[in-house]
């Protein structure tokens, strides 16, 4: 499940008191989990709207030069973004 | 440094309770009231009504809710403080183990109150007793002046840095709670100088930063203003929940030491000087009484008369019953041949009551193994007496000579 | 009443508060809304969550979702939990040792909120704590495998209410939640959709401005759960809002006096009756409902839950002076 090997210490003595949580989830890299599409963005048709970064579970849409761009660290694939593109400018491929 | 001048006030138990509390002023009171703990929030909300702390009182509508809310607000960091008795205790069961492994500094009065059904509302262990596996320190007050001192002693204790852990200040329904006693109390700036401020415990937290991930110190607790936020009350796999479990247990051994540190200290401010355990006239005894809450006021009446009739008897009171003071009372019992262990309460289908299988373990591998005779005692408030314990020792005298505990179980007052 | 305030351009410049590489589900409406929401925030925050789906998904030990603190208690109390937190902070400003009071938020699935978690809501809601409940609606115990909970609609299967020879589905209604919060007398209450997110987004911007609590209602179509696409989650929830299963209003109270208003899709809809779906249109993406159409058609049963939807929405129009 994670993606960096064994995310624990050692001893008992060095877990973080109570169980707080000690390590980013941006560590886990979510992109993993796609099943052979993945979402492309087509820049031409792309109108910098930003829907994509709103809608999409994982925050794997962002504007970047006013463009929207993926983030298939963490993309899972679930295809929203294309489904709610204003402009029809994302489409779901084969990787 | 001299004992501080204290201004004798005479309150019920749960007005003892009231009143440290107030000197305490906690950032948060969520209570729930059930008899016989009404009192401590009543007179609690009086104080708020009347300006004098500035405490927020919140009129939660469960016991559930009363330690929920204290949870929440611990985590900010801030001080909360509860009370409950028997049924509000049962009620708040799950939370109990939350709080002592999210490691919370709070604090609750329990005024002993035997568990329904049938419902009764009068004094007895059972539930504190069932309470004893969750992880909180529990200390067994003999008196209200007691329950007062403890109220205060035990932000101390559950706030050191090396402990965190919740704590349970005992005092028995009615008994105590609502029976008028002279109390010594300190004054309000000594109390908050005894307390102090919170300490602060850091935990190291991995954050991302530009380019990867760098690892910071941040305060253990809810505070928006920190420059790491931070997660708390997690979810463990089975690869990380046991060390946790052990961790916790860690602080329940630093306890040992501490409740002794803060007992002293407060020893000297006071001139009473609270321990794990409190024995009396056992240095020459062959028999011992031993037990938690105020029957062992009873119990050491009957010591006294005792003596005076020539029985080599003493008592032990246990104060701490969690963490368990086993060397405590290993020291203490040295001597002694046969123990009567007394509980009042029942673990139906045990092999003894809870108080008379911790004593059996604590004994257990050591070299000195006296007699223990367990005797339940006081459910649902049932009046035990003077004569009842000097019958009590009697019976175990008769035991010692029979060079065995003659039955297992013995039930001091009940009819048939 | 203030207006609609946050621009998608606000929006879009706010930082996310949740990391990625969170547990939920691909196509998790709830991740959305959460994001959603914490676009809204506007200063210090602290947030609770009760335990379910996006609490699992964003603490598994060691890592974590959260770039505000967080804390989860347990099932049934994110609500008490949070009234002990913002009776904290009140007391960390009366004593001087903060200058000010954080916004609370409360994250609760619909199993922390209609059945386990009722009660502790109830009483924060009368004590009147300041702070916002968001209630992320997927319409069953998702975190445990599909239950049921008090705020499954009637007629869709569950794995404790399923659909088989004798019973169809769930036969209990929908507990009518956020009217039983407004009528509470809470200051602000809303329902709100992913599928009209500037609408919830001023909704949250607002309950957080609210003095006292505030509690926003807002639908979570599931993947998982609900039987569709992952791509649809957004679709389906706007067909909630199009059919007036899901009607998106607000609620006011002010001097004892409760107020509705009507927004968004459903504005345009009281305004323009004709632009009102049949609620098949909605029924028909969803597994869960796919027994009401297969293998014969239940028109009975596609009639009793139209009915209810007008009731409600009769009922809704009312309150709002738009009958």
């Amino acid at each position: 499940m994670a993606s960096e090997g064994m995310p624990f210490p050692p001893s008992w003595r060095e877990a973080p008191m109570g169980g707080a949580a000690y390590k980013p989830s941006t560590l886990l890299r979510t992109g993993t989990w796609r099943l052979g599409l993945k979402p492309v963005v087509d820049e031409e048709k792309c109108t910098g709207c930003g829907w994509c970064h709103i809608y999409c579970p994982d925050g794997a849409a962002n504007l970047v030069d006013g463009k929207a761009k993926i983030n298939y660290e963490y993309c899972k694939g679930c295809g929203i973004c294309a489904e709610q593109c204003p402009a029809g400018a994302i489409s779901m491929v084969k990787e | 440094m001299a004992v501080l001048e204290q201004k004798v006030v005479g309150m019920t138990g749960d007005e003892a309770v009231a009143y440290a509390i107030k000197q305490v002023e906690p950032d948060i009171v969520a209570a729930y009231p059930i008899t016989p703990q009404t009192i401590i929030v009543e007179r609690f909300s009086e104080y708020v009504a009347d300006g004098l702390v500035k405490t927020e009182f919140v009129a939660v509508e469960s016991e559930h809710s009363a330690l929920s809310a204290c949870v929440g607000a611990a985590a900010t960091g801030a001080r909360a403080f509860t009370a409950t008795a028997a049924q509000g205790l049962a009620l708040m069961w799950e939370i109990l183990y939350i709080a002592s492994s999210l490691r919370l500094p709070i604090v609750m009065a329990i005024v002993n109150r035997a568990l329904s059904a049938p419902i009764n509302i009068h004094a007895d262990h059972s539930d504190t007793m069932g309470a004893r596996d969750s992880g909180w320190i529990q200390l067994y007050c003999e008196n209200s002046q007691e329950a007062y001192d403890t109220c205060i002693q035990a932000w101390r204790i559950a706030e050191h840095p090396e402990v965190r852990l919740p704590v349970m200040v005992c005092l028995d329904g009615f008994v105590l709670s609502h029976t008028l006693e002279d109390i010594r109390t300190l004054p309000d700036d000594a109390v908050k100088r005894f307390i102090g401020k919170p300490p602060e415990v850091r935990v190291k937290v991995e954050v991302p930063v530009e380019g990867g991930t760098e690892i910071v110190d941040a305060p253990y607790k809810l505070d928006p203003w920190a420059p790491v936020p931070l997660t708390m009350g997690t979810f463990a796999m089975y690869d990380c929940y046991f060390e946790y479990k052990r961790q916790q247990e860690e602080g329940m051994k630093a306890a040992l030491r501490v409740i002794e540190e803060v007992g002293r200290e407060y020893g000297e401010l006071s001139g009473r000087y609270y321990g794990l355990v409190h024995p009396y006239r056992l240095e020459d005894a062959d028999v011992a009484i031993v037990g938690v809450g105020s029957s062992m006021g009873t119990a050491s009446v009957a010591v006294d008369e005792l003596r005076e009739e020539g029985y080599r008897v003493g008592l032990l009171r246990i104060r701490c019953f969690r963490p368990f003071p086993v060397d405590r009372v290993r020291e203490a019992l040295k001597n002694v041949k046969a123990v009567a262990v007394m509980d009042r309460a029942m673990s139906f289908g045990g092999p003894g009551g809870p108080l008379f299988m911790d004593m059996v373990a604590a004994f257990y591998g050591g070299a000195h193994r006296p007699l223990m005779a367990n005797f339940i005692y006081g459910l649902g408030g049932r009046d035990i007496s003077v004569a009842d314990f000097k019958q009590v020792v009697k019976t175990v005298y008769g035991d010692l000579e029979a060079g065995a505990v003659r039955e297992p179980m013995r039930y001091v007052g009940l009819r048939g | 009443m203030s207006s609609a305030r946050l621009k998608l351009k606000d929006v879009l410049a706010k930082e996310d508060l949740l990391y990625p590489g969170h547990r939920a589900c691909a196509g998790c409406v709830a991740a959305s809304v959460f994001r959603m929401v914490l676009k809204a925030t506007r200063g210090p925050t602290v947030a609770i969550s009760a335990t379910g789906c996006l609490e699992v998904a964003t603490s598994i030990l060691p890592y974590t979702s959260w770039k505000i603190p967080w804390i989860h208690n347990a099932f049934e109390n994110a609500a008490a939990t949070a009234a002990g937190i913002e009776a904290a902070f009140k007391a960390m400003k009366k004593k001087g040792l903060i200058d000010e009071i954080p916004d609370v938020i409360v994250f609760a699935g619909d199993g922390g909120t209609y059945d386990i978690g009722f009660q502790a809501l109830s009483g924060a809601l009368e004590r009147g704590h300041d702070f916002l409940y968001v209630l992320y609606d997927n319409e069953a115990y998702m975190n445990t495998g599909i239950q049921r909970s008090g705020g499954t609609p009637r007629f869709a299967w569950t794995t404790t209410s399923p659909a088989g020879e004798v019973i169809p589905g769930k036969l209990e209604w929908k507990k009518p939640i956020a009217h039983i919060v407004a009528e509470h007398r809470a200051p602000y209450t809303a329902t709100a959709s992913p599928s009209e997110p500037m609408d919830l987004i001023n909704k949250v911007r607002r309950g957080l401005e609210a003095e006292g609590p505030a509690f926003i209602h807002v639908i979570c179509p599931c993947p998982r759960g609900w039987r569709f696409p992952t791509n649809l989650g957004i679709k389906v929830a706007e067909l909630a809002v199009k059919t007036c299963f899901f009607p998106l209003w607000e609620a006011t109270c002010e001097d004892g006096e409760i107020r509705y208003r009507l927004t968004g899709t459903s504005l345009a809809i009281a305004k323009k009756p004709d632009l009102k779906l049949p609620v098949e249109e909605y029924l028909k993406l969803q597994g869960r409902f796919s027994h009401l159409f297969k293998p014969e058609r239940r028109e009975e049963l596609i009639k009793e839950i139209q009915a209810a939807v007008d009731a409600e929405w009769n009922y809704v129009l009312k309150r709002a002076g738009l009958a």
